[in-house]
């Protein structure tokens, strides 16, 4: 969607960007990442062509960008900066309307568009559209920042450390908000951000500057698994692999079609059931299928009787869609050495142990 | 929307003036009556009426040519593309200022003759200083942010400055156009030494005659015009300019 070819940047003496080439695929989220002064504003203000390259060429759709008008190619790109920049003079819904007014289109359908959108990022039309943005909270401003760049529907939408100035609780807020607009839009999107959690939880690639050069572009798990060098090894953690923990969704860790027994069961088949699979506990379900407690080989050892007199409360439990930095957090938290897996509706799925977690970590290691 | 209650320290104090002065002027008026000079005043009545319209053609034709030529300049000497010679061409109005404005009526003189035509030519130079200095001021605090957000979404130069640069510019603009109309208002009685009307008629008459009644009959319509224009302008400027950009709503 995106082609970045040999792109340079020479502002007199210093080379910002350094002969970059790299691709971005349609509906993706690529976040250029790097220590300031690393080349990855300037190389995304190139795309819009809000700087103009001195080498290189770049292409959306296959498409020389500087085979279009500066002005008409700037209309088809969304554009969010970090000071927000929202028009003082307009209200909310004017500001969201400014690129649709230019390109001429109808006015009530984009107020429409307009107040869709703020929906989307769970704003009030009726109460927010006609405000301006001086009464409105810094997030809030935001949030119309990035709802004004969607606003004439562009494909490509470039982010300039958009979140960058938000307070870190309203931030994640609005990173999801985010992620839920990009999944129901699939934008392409460059991101600017030099904030490593942010880029792994946002990217689908990560590009990785330093003093203007591309040093590593890959997936955000491959990126915190195998940093391509020291300079990237420093710049993504320490604890870069705890930062992978937040890639992997519980689902896909988890083991599936675990044995269960419900609350009318024998003691002596719960017995049987944890010694052929080797497990020292077992969960307890109820008659739809949801955890409703455990039992423990230990505490069962000699006693009669079914497994509703002897069951102990689940101290918690973890859903399938959630993430495993979430559920190794939970199992810290209650010293829990596994996890229930659940899904919406709490019917169990599956269970979680810390040592699969250790293993699947390794596996890409291991495979090498 | 509750701007409007939160008032502004600006506000109150200018409140405040504006009652110091109404009553300032209620005690004059008593005075005036008791002492006879109210009645020796209302002698003039007519040239006081036909007077005061002139003074206020001047007041208009001046201020009018003052704001669509000040803010051209202003936008002129506010781009950024001129580099440093902005900022010198900005000294030079401002050492403009400096120059005593009855320096500036002869010197309008000596090139246009009497009458009106130099007596409005130096009233608009007079009151262009504010104008343009206010409108570079005002375009030189919008953010470069905004500035930045409109070029990135497609603005071309034009639409920015119409829709970005000057709006936000506007509270400041208006502030300019104030002070400056408020300048011109109580400048225009030296027109008068030039030939160009208005009631400094009757102030320079009267103080050539000894006759504070005749002084008088200039020198309050003056003041009352000031105080009511400043009135005037300050309203279309709270009403007039956009609620976003607006510090006093």
């Amino acid at each position: 969607m995106i082609r970045l070819k040999n792109l340079t940047k020479i502002f007199g003496a210093t080379t910002a960007v350094d002969n970059v080439s790299m691709e971005v695929g349609a509906g993706e989220v690529c976040v250029l990442l790097g220590p300031s002064g690393c080349g990855k504003t300037t190389t995304m203000k190139m795309v819009n062509r809000l700087i103009e390259p001195s080498g290189g060429r770049i292409f959306i759709d296959g498409k020389d960008v500087t085979e279009v008008d500066a002005v008409q190619l700037r209309r088809s790109i969304g554009y969010v900066i970090q000071q927000i920049g929202l028009f003082p003079n307009k209200t909310v819904e004017d500001n969201i309307c400014v690129v649709p007014d230019m390109l001429g289109h109808d006015r009530k359908a984009s107020r429409k568009r307009a107040a869709e959108l703020l929906e989307m990022v769970n704003l009030e039309p009726a109460a927010y559209a006609r405000r301006y943005p001086k009464e409105l909270s810094g997030g809030q401003q935001q949030r119309i920042g990035v709802i004004r760049a969607l606003a004439a529907d562009p494909p490509v939408l470039l982010m300039d450390e958009p979140f960058g100035a938000i307070d870190p609780i309203n931030r994640e807020v609005i990173q999801d908000e985010f992620m839920k607009l990009q999944a129901a839009l699939k934008k392409t999107v460059i991101f600017v951000s030099h904030d490593i959690d942010e880029a792994v939880k946002m990217a689908s690639r990560i590009a990785i500057f330093k003093a203007g050069r591309l040093v590593q572009y890959d997936t955000p798990d491959n990126i915190l698994a195998h940093p391509i060098d020291s300079f990237v090894a420093d710049f993504v953690g320490a604890d870069r692999t705890l930062k992978r923990l937040r890639l992997i969704a519980v689902r896909d860790a988890m083991a599936e079609n675990p044995p269960r027994v419900t609350a009318q069961d024998a003691v002596e088949t719960a017995i049987a059931l944890m010694e052929s699979h080797g497990h020292i506990s077992v969960v307890m379900v109820g008659p739809q299928g949801r955890a409703r407690g455990f039992v423990r080989l230990e505490a069962l050892r000699g006693k009669k009787g079914v497994v509703g007199d002897h069951f102990e409360k689940l101290p918690s439990v973890i859903d399938i869609d959630d993430n495993l930095r979430n559920a190794v957090s939970r199992m810290f938290t209650n010293d829990q050495s596994w996890l229930a897996c659940v899904d919406a509706s709490g019917v169990y799925q599956g269970y979680i142990t810390q040592r699969g977690i250790t293993h699947l970590l390794g596996a890409t290691y291991r495979d090498r | 929307m509750e701007g409007t209650r939160t008032a502004h320290p600006m506000a109150a104090l200018a409140t405040l003036w504006r009652l110091a002065l109404l009553g300032l002027v209620f005690v004059l008026g008593v005075w005036a009556n008791a002492s006879g000079t109210l009645s020796a005043m209302m002698l003039y009545r007519e040239d006081i009426s036909f007077l005061t319209l002139q003074h206020l053609e001047l007041v208009a034709i001046s201020g009018a040519i003052a704001i669509v030529t000040g803010i051209p300049i202003g936008i002129l000497l506010a781009r950024r593309s001129l580099g440093l010679f902005g900022p010198l061409l900005a000294q030079i109005i401002n050492l403009g200022t400096t120059i005593p404005t009855l320096a500036i009526l002869a010197l309008a003189m000596t090139v246009l003759g009497l009458g009106a035509p130099p007596a409005i030519f130096g009233l608009a130079v007079l009151t262009l200083l504010p104008i343009v200095l206010n409108t570079v001021a005002g375009l030189r605090a919008v953010p470069p942010a905004l500035v930045e957000a409109a070029r990135g979404m497609g603005m071309t130069n034009r639409q920015i400055l119409f829709q970005v640069e000057l709006p936000n510019a506007l509270f400041v603009i208006a502030a300019g156009i104030r002070t400056a109309l408020a300048i011109n208002v109580g400048t225009v009685p030296l027109a008068f030494l030039i030939g160009g009307g208005g009631l400094g008629e009757l102030i320079f008459t009267g103080i050539d005659l000894m006759d504070t009644g005749l002084l008088l009959a200039g020198a309050i319509p003056t003041a009352l015009l000031a105080v009511g224009v400043d009135l005037v302008v300050g309203q279309l400027q709270f009403w007039l300019v956009p609620r976003g950009v607006n510090p006093l709503r």
